[in-house]
């Protein structure tokens, strides 16, 4: 029994250290991020690795949603006779919903593990010791352009995801089931608020791009400096960022679209 | 402000005579590691008391076994651990591992080449020289441009500078690593097992490049090393550290003459001396089942 509370104690002794590391560390990125917009040459080639490496799966993930969504929608709407709805419902379902949530799964598991590795090698290829020893500060040089990165890059795919999406939804609804065009894309035009709807995903979608670049540079960072280390940092990005976007999910919702 | 000594630098084919070394050091110590202690935990210490002291302009040599605390001396003066106990004073001015301002301002006159290089393996190998004259000066592109190139003609490898890194050989990487080192003409210059690994060439190259660039730059080095003739060829003086401490110091033709057991062992490389070869285990046939 006393073991056990031990062990208990022990455990979430550690687990406030860790949050704790954690914590600091996202405030030193916040703190070095001024430096690094005004070097701001460093921060868009991290924008265009970032989104690069995640272009590929982010449009193809978006033109299968888009697809599978209206035809899900259409055989649920026809039933009701709501058909001439579906451009609307697959227009929100993305734009609030599914394209950042999925688009920030995927970047996640494609850019995110990417980063952890780079950083996880650069440190166990003693790069960053090497820039330490050189009085350059690799959280200033390297770590705080590739985070503003992950934040401006994840907006533009999860709006690239949404669109492609939309796009999908179109092929399928318009094309093959037979439904109005007019009728697809003037009630998106007529019920979708821009501000509302569009600006409130893109702001959870850069949420997610944050709480995505966090997770996988911290794991990088901090990674033992060996195969394993790297191997074990790379899969607790994925996990770690993954429940960390679909917890903020909910609570985004919630604060974003608590009125009707 | 850069000094540009290296601009007609060539490698010679043989060692440069070695300047002659006042014995002993005098006064003059750029480092001084005083009564020092450290262990990377509690359970397990490195450096066990020692002092040390590099003379400003001269090449002193650290020698010894692996694991014996040689790249750790180098660590504690760049001041990446702190000491456990004693201070490590850096041109007159103790070291202090907590203070990062102090720490950045000692670096910028330090160097250090890597045992493996560390090169940035996402840069050319002209950006890797180029990227400490791009981070801690203002100077206009052609003139970085310059002293890359004539960093890189000192090290032999100008005609590589378009490289990318995994296309260079290890010795290659260790030399563009050393004038990655040299690119802000530091005052200190720390070479980490800079002869590791290279061909009997690429070695007597190293070893020349190593002196001459101390002399021609008027820094002081310090080269972390195993190889007891390359050294002893260069430097000006030598430590001998063994288990944490050190064992024996002087100049080379001293250490070389010495009749000290562990000094012997090292020098001669003899397999059995004070230093034991094997790891304190059981004996082998114990181990295997098969003692009476």
């Amino acid at each position: 029994m006393t073991d056990a509370l031990a062990g208990l104690g022990r455990f979430s002794l550690d687990a406030l250290r860790a949050l704790g590391h954690a914590a600091f560390f996202f405030v030193d990125l916040l703190r070095f991020s001024p430096a690094a917009l005004r070097r701001f040459d460093l921060v868009v080639a991290q924008v265009h690795a970032i989104g690069n490496r995640s272009l590929l799966i982010i449009g193809a993930s978006g033109l299968a949603v888009g697809f599978v969504l209206a035809l899900q929608m259409y055989y649920a709407l026809v039933t009701y006779g709501a058909a001439e709805s579906l451009g609307l419902v697959v227009n929100l379902a993305l734009v609030r919903e599914l394209g950042p949530v999925v688009a920030a799964l995927l970047f996640a598991g494609r850019a995110g593990t990417s980063l952890t590795a780079e950083i996880g090698l650069m440190k166990a290829g003693e790069q960053l010791a090497a820039m330490e020893l050189m009085a350059i500060d690799p959280r200033a040089r390297v770590l705080a352009p590739r985070f503003l990165g992950g934040i401006v890059a994840m907006p533009i795919l999860a709006l690239l995801f949404s669109t492609i999406g939309i796009l999908g939804a179109y092929v399928v609804a318009v094309l093959l089931i037979g439904v109005d065009a007019g009728n697809f894309w003037s009630i998106m035009q007529a019920k979708v608020d821009v501000w509302r709807d569009l600006g409130n995903g893109i702001v959870k979608s850069a949420v997610f791009g944050l709480i995505c670049t966090f997770v996988a540079l911290y794991q990088g960072y901090e990674c033992r400096a060996t195969p394993e280390g790297v191997s074990q940092a790379t899969t607790h990005t994925v996990v770690i960022a993954s429940l960390g976007v679909l917890c903020m999910d909910f609570v985004l919702t919630a604060l974003l679209f608590s009125t009707p | 402000m850069a000094r540009f000594p290296l601009l007609t630098a060539t490698v010679p084919r043989h060692p440069a005579p070695r300047r002659e070394c006042p014995s002993p050091l005098s006064a003059d110590a750029f480092i001084e590691i005083d009564h020092v202690s450290f262990g990377y935990d509690a359970s397990r210490t490195i450096l066990n008391d020692v002092s040390l002291r590099f003379e400003r302009g001269k090449v002193t040599a650290i020698l010894g076994g692996s694991g014996c605390g040689k790249t750790t001396l180098l660590r504690l003066i760049g001041g990446v651990h702190p000491v456990s106990r004693g201070r490590v004073v850096f041109d007159g001015e103790t070291v202090d591992a907590a203070d990062q301002a102090q720490l950045y301002r000692l670096r910028r006159r330090l160097g250090l080449l890597f045992q493996f290089g560390a090169l940035f393996t996402d840069l050319s190998v002209f950006d890797n020289v180029a990227f400490p004259l791009r981070e801690h000066t203002d100077l206009d592109e052609a003139l970085v441009r310059d002293i890359v190139l004539m960093k890189l003609n000192a090290v032999g490898l100008r005609g590589a500078a378009g490289l990318r890194i995994a296309e260079v050989s290890g010795g290659m990487a260790r030399r563009i690593a050393l004038a990655r080192a040299i690119a802000l003409d530091p005052e200190l210059i720390m070479y980490d097992e800079p002869f590791a690994g290279l061909d009997p060439i690429s070695m007597g190259v190293a070893a020349n490049l190593i002196r001459k660039l101390n002399d021609s730059t008027e820094a002081t080095s310090v080269v972390v090393s195993h190889d007891v003739q390359e050294c002893f060829a260069i430097c000006d003086y030598a430590y001998l550290l063994s288990q944490g401490r050190v064992v024996a110091h002087g100049e080379p033709a001293q250490l070389n003459a010495s009749q000290q057991p562990e000094v012997r062992q090292f020098i001669r490389g003899e397999p059995d001396g004070p230093v034991r070869f094997h790891y304190p285990a059981p004996p082998l046939a114990e181990d295997l089942g098969i003692a009476p």
